[in-house]
C-alpha cells in the first residue's frame, strides 16, 4: 500500500531527526558540523516534496554553502582539531532534558489534538515566478530590509573579527 | 495526515535544537542549536502554508528566515573569534569577566 514517494518521505523525515540528535550528542564538534550538513540536505529534500522547490534550493546555497562553511572555519580558526574531545558536562544535561522533553510533549499533544482546517485538493501556485511578483510586490519593504540588515551584517561582522589594534 | 508528519519532525528538531542551546559548553555548538530551531520554524511555515491555505506566504517567511540566519551566523561567529582572541577559549563557561 505504502508507495515509493512515502517511502523516500518517511527516509528523509528519519534521517532529519536522526542527525540533528549526531549533532546535538557528538563529542566530536567537527562531526556534528558534518551531521548538520545531512540535515540541512534532507530538509531541502522535504521542502521540495512541500512543493515548495526555490526555498529548498536557497537552503542548500545558502545553509550547506555558506553557513556551514563558516562554521568549519570558525571551527579551525578557534580551537586545534587535535585536542579532539569536548569538554561536555553531564551536570547541565539533565536540567536541559527536563525543559525540553515536556516542550516537546506539549508540541505533540497540540499538534495531535488540534483540528487544522486543512485545505482540500491543493492547488499549489507553481514556478519561481508566482513566489518572485509576491516578494517583489507584497512584500518588497521587508525585501528591502533584509538587504540592508545583511549589508550590517557583513560590515558588522568584518568590524568584530578584526583584530583589534592596541 | 501528512501536515503532522512535517509538524512532529519540526517538533523534533526544535526540542534537539533547545537541548544543544542549554546543555553545550562550546559556543559554536550552541550556534548550531539555534541553527536548527530556526530551520524546524521555517518548515512549520512552509508545511502549513501548504496545507492550510495552499498559498506562497509561508515559503516567503521560510526565505527571510534563511537570509536573517545567514546575517546571525556571520556575526556570531564573529563574536566568537573575537571572544576566542580574548580568552583562547570557546567555552562558555570562561565568559565570566566584564572586561579583561
Amino acid at each position: 500500500m505504502i508507495d515509493f514517494k512515502t517511502i523516500v518521505l518517511i527516509f528523509f523525515g528519519a534521517l532529519a531527526v536522526s542527525s540533528a540528535v549526531l549533532v546535538v550528542f557528538l563529542r566530536n564538534i567537527v562531526y556534528s558540523a558534518f551531521s548538520l550538513i545531512a540535515t540541512f540536505f534532507s530538509l531541502a529534500v522535504l521542502f521540495i516534496f512541500l512543493s515548495a522547490e526555490f526555498v529548498a534550493g536557497v537552503q542548500v546555497l545558502i545553509y550547506v554553502g555558506g553557513i556551514l562553511i563558516l562554521f568549519l572555519f570558525a571551527l579551525m580558526l578557534s580551537q586545534q582539531l587535535s585536542q579532539k574531545a569536548v569538554k561536555l558536562s553531564s551536570t547541565k544535561l539533565l536540567p536541559a532534558v527536563l525543559l525540553a522533553l515536556p516542550m516537546l510533549g506539549i508540541f505533540l499533544f497540540v499538534i495531535y489534538q488540534t483540528d487544522w482546517e486543512l485545505v482540500q485538493n491543493i492547488q499549489m501556485e507553481e514556478g519561481v515566478a508566482s513566489l518572485a511578483s509576491l516578494l517583489l510586490d507584497k512584500y518588497l519593504l521587508p525585501f528591502e530590509l533584509a538587504s540592508i540588515l545583511l549589508l550590517g551584517a557583513l560590515v558588522g561582522a568584518l568590524l568584530l573579527a578584526r583584530p583589534g589594534e592596541k | 495526515m501528512e501536515l503532522h508528519f512535517y509538524l512532529t519532525i519540526s517538533a523534533c528538531l526544535f526540542t534537539l535544537g533547545t537541548i544543544a542551546i542549554f546543555w553545550r559548553n562550546n559556543l559554536i555548538a550552541i550556534l548550531m542549536g539555534v541553527e536548527l530551531v530556526l530551520n524546524a520554524s521555517g518548515l512549520n511555515f512552509v508545511a502549513f502554508s501548504k496545507y492550510t491555505s495552499a498559498s506562497l506566504h509561508g515559503q516567503i517567511f521560510a526565505l527571510f528566515i534563511i537570509v536573517i540566519a545567514a546575517a546571525e551566523a556571520a556575526v556570531a561567529l564573529a563574536l566568537v573569534l573575537r571572544f576566542y582572541q580574548s580568552s583562547s577559549s570557546v567555552d562558555v563557561e570562561t565568559a565570566n569577566k566584564l572586561r579583561h
